[in-house]
């Protein structure tokens, strides 16, 4: 039993993260034409709504949720010594999971539903969509059944995360955790492991800078002032296009 | 002069499509197509287009931008803004973009199932071959094409339902439609290579960019996520979604052949010879203020941006920027400039979404030029074949007049019309051009045929600005212009081409087989 939670919980983890990481930045550097949203609202664009929006207002609240217990864990034991707040927090959080579940599940069955959406479905798709409902399926019977998350996780997880952050893993709160939650863990890690081998690459280049540059933007292969001035160096032109 | 000394000069390959020569063969779609869009995805992409007009167009209704809110509209402040898209608009949409056309609105591609009209069993039907759709590979009823209202069929659902229309009075409108007076002409469509591109402007992942040396608009296809703000922003719907790929595509102005001395393969394949193609010198200190000006200005602002490249002061700035001595030589015999500045005849298509359009329109004269008339010909008709009476007696198709522009000020086409297509509704604008481009042809008939009166084309000449020189230029520019004289492509040094994407040096001291490593371990 040790080993198979020293493999899920030390190993695997390491596993993922490594995957994660470098899959990502190679995918991203060499293989940029594969990284796409993958939009289908081209093709269907009325039941896209009533599941992406859902879907993606409650994944971002709650993934935001869980880095914030995990970040800042004092805080968040903090908020929640007045059971009123963590009342509030529980019940935000419940909700939107299950918007979570109500968004996933439309999309899914969008896609089942439509040909066309069905013609641009690949298999990896389906592994990440069946991977998302467990996880969140996971999510909220653990926010049922196993009260209250927003404190435990603080107290027990946060530690075992951060200590595997800092190269040396602290297992024994997780070993001991009931198997739901354990298997919580495991698919955050493994969504983790697939996101540079799907279409989850899409987070990653969430387009944020937009806010920052200017609306037009001019490319010159050459900057021709300076390969027509005879003071440069040669070599020191270089085209700014590639 | 004053206040032009500080000029950003850039140079733009610019476009200009004849329309009175368009024949509406649609082999310049087809060329593109065939090199360009025939893949996956990307079926139902038409970067090259040809309309009828009046009509919808495609997708439908693009004009329209009460639905597909593309362009920039001029905000309640100062400056502009993006109708549909922009900082806040694509990112808080960017799930789920309300503005975004579907497939449909473009239409379903299909192909046809051939291979049953020669496998299908013996039986006592014809087999048929059914049509498939290109995305699900089902049979499918096939519901819009690419070209559906063309020739003005179907016009009850297309041609009267042309934005375009809108402002016209009723009359105006039943006018046009009454089957004798029905007139179209063809609008053939690329993108504009704008010089203030909502496209470029409206995409978050910074993957449209304008290139600086031609002012080619471009995507990256490495960049683009598909965030699709681009397909909503461009006015002109020519951005496209690969549905496939999940990128966005648009006309790439055939740049690979371009770089190689190539017209477009649109531009090549036209056999109607309408499209000329060369370089305009503009400042791109004046974007900002052309696109912003009120409604009514941002035609005559746009015509103030481009430069003339004969000028010693803008030659002088265009060399300080960088501008290739090649480059200036080729804005200077450009058709494009001719036709856009020298001799005032084309127009950009709807300059009112204000991203400074760079291809223009010489506005079709013909379907405008004959009225119609009801007479009195009873004469002649009893003298007509009784076959020939399915024509009712009454109506002349008139291309006399007494009146010099007179049918032109009362054309069959209302100049509102072209004016809303053209001008940004302004009838003078394009009225001026109408009447210049009747002034040549009464000059040349003049010339060749010689039956009117000589008093009467110096007084259309002089109405018009033109003297009988500039006639000749225009008539020869437009009707025996070789393909030399319609493209003039500024060298884009073939011989740099290779340099705009990698740097030479880095492979100099190869031993030729591209192993430069293996040369300096044995030669160390
Ligand atoms: S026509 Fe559209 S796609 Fe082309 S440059 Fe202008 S805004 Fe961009
Ligand atoms: S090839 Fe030329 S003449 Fe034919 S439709 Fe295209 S633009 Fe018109």
């Amino acid at each position: 039993m040790n080993v198979l939670n020293t493999f899920l919980f030390v190993a695997f983890p390491y596993v993922a993260l490594t995957v994660f990481v470098v899959g990502v930045i190679y995918r991203y550097r060499q293989k940029g034409f594969t990284v796409s949203s993958l939009s289908s609202q081209f093709l269907e664009g009325n039941k896209l709504f009533w599941g992406t929006i859902p879907f993606h207002i409650g994944i971002l609240v709650v993934f935001f949720g869980h880095l914030t217990a995990f970040l800042l864990p004092r805080a968040t034991l903090a908020w929640n010594s007045i059971p009123v707040r963590l009342i509030i927090l529980e019940v935000t959080a419940f909700v939107f999971g299950a918007t979570v579940l109500v968004g996933l599940v439309s999309l899914m069955l969008r896609r089942i539903t439509s040909a066309r959406i069905r013609a641009v479905t690949t298999r990896m798709d389906i592994a990440i969509e069946l991977l998302l409902l467990a996880q969140v399926v996971l999510g909220l019977w653990i926010a049922l059944g196993y009260r209250w998350g927003a404190s435990w996780f603080a107290a027990d997880l946060s530690p075992y995360l951060m200590s595997l952050v800092t190269l040396g893993p602290e297992t024994e709160a997780v070993f001991a955790l009931p198997w739901v939650i354990k298997l919580h863990i495991v698919g955050a890690f493994a969504i983790l492991f697939m996101v540079p081998f799907t279409r989850l690459m899409h987070f990653i280049v969430a387009p944020l800078h937009y806010i920052v540059r200017p609306y037009q933007q001019v490319i010159w292969n050459w900057d021709r002032k300076v390969i027509r001035d005879p003071g440069t160096p040669w070599s020191r032109a270089r085209p700014n296009n590639n | 002069m004053t206040g032009r000394l500080k000029m950003d000069v850039r140079s733009q390959i610019s476009m200009v499509f004849h329309l009175d020569k368009c024949i509406g063969c649609h082999t310049c779609s087809i060329a593109c197509k065939n090199i360009w869009t025939d893949r996956k995805g990307a079926e139902y992409m038409w970067w090259n287009n040809v309309e009828t007009k009046p009509g919808t167009g495609y997708p439908g209704k693009w004009e329209d931008q009460k639905i597909y809110k593309g362009g920039w509209v001029k905000k309640n402040g100062d400056g502009i803004e993006l109708k549909g898209a922009g900082k806040p608009k694509s990112l808080t949409n960017i799930f789920h973009n309300p503005h975004m056309p579907v497939i449909d609105d473009y239409y379903e591609p299909f192909t046809y199932k051939y291979l049953d009209l020669i496998e299908s069993p013996a039986g006592d039907d014809q087999p048929t071959a059914r049509p498939i759709s290109m995305i699900t590979g089902e049979p499918m009823d096939i519901k819009m094409g690419p070209n559906w209202d063309d020739d003005l069929s179907g016009s009850p659902d297309y041609a009267r339902k042309d934005p375009n229309l809108e402002s016209l009075s009723p009359a105006e409108r039943d006018a046009m439609f009454q089957l004798e007076r029905m007139a179209f002409f063809y609008l053939p469509r690329i993108c504009n290579h704008c010089l203030n591109p909502a496209c470029v402007a409206s995409c978050p992942s910074a993957a449209i960019y304008k290139r600086g040396e031609d002012g080619i608009v471009l995507i990256n296809q490495s960049v683009c996520r598909g965030w699709r703000m681009c397909v909503t922003a461009c006015p002109y719907k020519k951005t496209y979604y690969n549905w496939s790929t999940g990128k966005s595509e648009k006309c790439i102005l055939c740049y690979p052949r371009l770089e190689a001395g190539h017209a477009p393969a649109c531009m090549h394949s036209c056999v109607g010879r309408i499209r000329y193609l060369g370089v305009l010198l503009y400042d791109a200190d004046r974007i900002e203020s052309a696109a912003s000006a009120d409604e009514a200005d941002v035609l005559r602002r746009q015509m103030d941006m481009i430069l003339d490249p004969f000028d010693p002061e803008v030659i002088a700035s265009a060399k300080s920027n960088g501008i290739a001595d090649s480059t200036i030589d080729a804005a200077q015999s450009s058709p494009v400039y001719k036709f856009v500045k020298v001799w005032n005849l084309a127009l950009p298509l709807h300059p009112e979404f204000r991203t400074l359009p760079m291809l223009f329109y010489v506005p079709p004269l013909l379907p405008v030029m004959a009225s119609v008339t009801t007479v009195d010909n009873r004469e002649q008709s009893e003298k007509m074949n009784p076959i020939a009476k399915q024509w009712p007696d009454s109506w002349l198709y008139d291309t006399s007049t007494k009146e010099l522009f007179g049918t032109i000020d009362e054309a069959r086409f209302p100049l509102r019309y072209m004016a809303n297509l053209f001008s940004a509704g302004d009838t003078t604008e394009i009225g001026d051009r109408l009447k210049k481009l009747m002034a040549v042809r009464l000059h040349r008939r003049k010339e060749t045929v010689g039956d009117i009166p000589e008093e009467t084309v110096k007084q259309a000449l002089a109405d018009t600005g033109l003297t009988p020189q500039l006639a000749d230029d225009i008539y020869y520019l437009t009707s025996l212009a070789k393909f030399n004289d319609r493209f003039v492509i500024p060298a884009a040094h073939r011989e740099q081409a290779i340099e705009m994407m990698e740097f030479t040096g880095d492979v100099k001291g190869n031993t030729g087989f591209g192993f430069k490593a293996g040369t300096a371990v044995r030669g160390s």
